[in-house]
């Protein structure tokens, strides 16, 4: 059966220092994840400007567990929409339309089902937004080509084993350009 | 695949004139990055008038109230509840475009899905708009929703079309937003990187919630799209399915059939994807973005359209040969009204607008002729905005003769018609000018260049 583990709920970690360097292609950044994550540094990332597949595995990133908020919100949302109309019109304001039940749950399937929808996309993306770290304004850019053609290695100052010169050799090493350390 | 796999099967690249990824960012943000050019002022000094005028006339009908148009007993509901239905149809396309298409992997939608679902977002508001307005008294619009009040166990009737009609519609747009907003973000962050004013770089800041494109984020944001993708279509059939139960669940004749909900579904994919090719057509002279927007995904909306427009042909069919199997004489004689009484002549410009035009598109050479595909796009809006019109109006006869009345719009009809054009095309407009009009994201991965990641 599955289960929700935690790895899946990774979230970005903003840091503030370490050292970055610049690849050219996906297939570059890819194979510079998987050195990284051999030589063990941790919590480290990379920053492309479109989604590089592979790059999950790469860096081993587990599938993110979104869908479970989405499923656990949905039913929330489904039992308040039909619950809402039920007991508005079962019991707080009983109308009764040419005899028919009060609980005629078969006009309640529009609103319950919008109602579902509404609370699982939402929340969702509300989920999203607390993993991902937005929204946060001014947040530190490490190069402004990462978001057009650059996909960059950031390895942070509180990864394990973190020795400046040896980052900065073993970027350069995996052909990193442009290999700077930010403090 | 292969190259030589490609040349075999006959498979157009989606991005043509060999761009690079570097290319890609530079073009679409062209538009954003330089100052406007003289045709989008014109242009959008055209439509904002038009709006203004519109907002004024709105003004103007709360002063009077709504008697200064043409409804009147029979009809009670008049244009505005056209003009709502239309605009929600041409917002579905969008939603179809950004998230039927994605959930079956089809990456020509790469090109146009973020003007598409701009013009959901907008279409939506603009039906919004019509809804409101319609009640009469808009400034208690707010009853529509559940809320807690002082009025004692005072509740909205939850079994009424109405109030699913407030949920549908604030859930499309919601969602829609949300959706389209996400998609937006990374490119946000790039007008934002490569923006050199002060104030530019700070507004495209706060825009793009500070995105840095972390490879961990990547992971979120493309799971979310993906759910919103699966959320969204079931909910864009749900919405117009609601939006015909407005006519479906009452109980008079030419209104009362069960086959609105499917036939509603389709007329809105087949209106919207005729208004993404009147834009796309526009957006790509406009802005130079022919090698993004190709001839493909111009003739896999043409083909799209031409097998909806098939499927309304059908449900008019099946409309009539309903009402005379029934054997309700009611119900065939408003059939017969509407195709040969006083609104007869509605009813030919539905039918020859929706069902004839598209047809033209079974030849290749002109499903891939700019002029042809631009003309009748727009003959299938105005075909579709008489499908909604002839449904409406032709109610003026139902069971007492007593009761019989013609629709006459007025003046003010017209112009809030006209008016929902205006605000439609000034959102969108605006939209083109401070936001990239084709995912930029999106469209690198689906790049011949992207090698290097596998699928």
């Amino acid at each position: 059966m599955y289960k929700p583990h935690k790895e899946q709920f990774h979230s970005f970690q903003e840091t503030s220092s370490g050292v970055f360097g610049l690849f050219d292609s996906p297939a570059e950044i890819i194979a510079a994840a998987t050195k990284t994550k051999e030589k063990n540094y941790t919590g480290f990332d990379c920053f492309t400007p479109y989604p590089v597949h592979g790059l999950d595995d790469a860096m081993g990133v587990p599938r993110s567990g979104l869908p479970w908020v989405t499923f656990f919100l949905g039913l929330f949302g489904c039992t308040v929409g039909f619950g809402m109309q039920y007991l508005t019109h079962k019991f707080d304001w009983p109308l009764n339309i040419s005899g028919k039940n009060l609980n005629a749950w078969f006009a309640y399937i529009p609103i319950t089902f919008e109602f579902t929808i509404f609370m699982a996309g939402v929340g969702t993306a509300a989920a999203m937004f607390f993993l991902t770290g937005l929204p946060k304004i001014n947040r530190k850019i490490l190069h402004p080509d990462i978001t057009t053609d650059k996909f960059a290695l950031w390895i942070p100052s509180s990864s394990k084993g973190y020795k400046e010169d040896e980052v900065v050799s073993f970027i350069k090493g995996l052909g990193g350009k442009n290999v700077e350390v930010v403090k | 695949m292969s190259n030589a796999v490609k040349e075999a099967l006959d498979i157009q690249p989606l991005v043509t004139g060999g761009k690079s990824v570097r290319d890609v960012t530079e073009d679409i943000l062209r538009p954003v990055e330089a100052f406007p050019t003289s045709l989008w002022w014109k242009a959008f000094l055209l439509v904002l008038t038009i709006t203004v005028i519109d907002l004024g006339i709105i003004g103007y009908l709360m002063w009077e109230g709504l008697y200064i148009l043409g409804i009147n007993n029979p009809v009670a509901w008049g244009f505005f509840i056209v003009n709502f239905v239309f605009w929600i149809g041409i917002g579905h396309a969008g939603t179809l475009i950004s998230a039927v298409l994605y959930l079956f992997r089809q990456e020509w939608r790469t090109g146009i899905n973020r003007a598409a679902e701009a013009m959901t977002i907008f279409a939506v508001l603009t039906a919004a708009s019509n809804l409101i307005i319609h009640i009469g008294r808009p400034w208690v619009g707010f009853w529509l929703f559940p809320y807690p009040n002082e009025r004692g166990p005072l509740w909205v009737n939850f079994r009424s079309p109405l109030i699913w009609d407030t949920f549908a519609v604030s859930t499309y747009l919601t969602i829609s937003l949300v959706f389209w907003y996400i998609g937006l973000i990374p490119d946000i962050a790039a007008v934002r990187d490569r923006s050199k004013g002060e104030m530019k770089r700070k507004i495209y800041d706060i825009l793009s919630l500070g995105w840095v494109g972390s490879n961990k984020a990547w992971s979120h944001l493309e799971m979310v799209a993906m759910i919103l993708a699966a959320l969204s279509t079931p909910l864009v059939l749900s919405v117009h399915t609601i939006v015909s139960f407005d006519f479906a669940v009452s109980i008079l004749p030419g209104w009362h059939t069960t086959i609105f909900p499917p036939y509603f579904v389709a007329g809105a994919i087949f209106s919207g994807f005729a208004m993404v090719v009147t834009l796309m057509v526009i957006a790509r002279e406009v802005f130079n973005l022919k090698d993004y927007i190709t001839m493909k995904h111009l003739e896999n909306m043409n083909k799209v359209i031409m097998v909806t427009g098939l499927i309304v042909g059908l449900a008019y069919s099946t409309e009539f040969f309903m009402a005379w199997y029934s054997g309700n004489e009611y119900e065939g004689f408003a059939f017969v009204n509407r195709a040969f009484g006083p609104y007869g002549w509605a009813y030919f410009i539905m039918f020859s607008c929706n069902v004839f035009s598209p047809q033209v598109f079974w030849w290749k050479k002109l499903r891939t002729n700019i002029p042809v595909m631009f003309v009748i796009s727009i003959i299938v809006n105005i075909g579709m905005w008489f499908e909604r019109y002839v449904i409406v109006m032709t109610t003026h006869a139902d069971f007492l003769p007593s009761s019989w009345d013609m629709y006459i719009p007025t003046v003010y009809d017209f112009m809030m018609l006209i008016g929902t054009f205006g605000i439609f095309f000034t959102l969108f407009l605006l939209f083109c000018r401070i936001m990239p009009v084709i995912a930029i994201a999106e469209v690198k991965t689906v790049m011949p260049s992207k090698d290097g990641g596998h699928h």
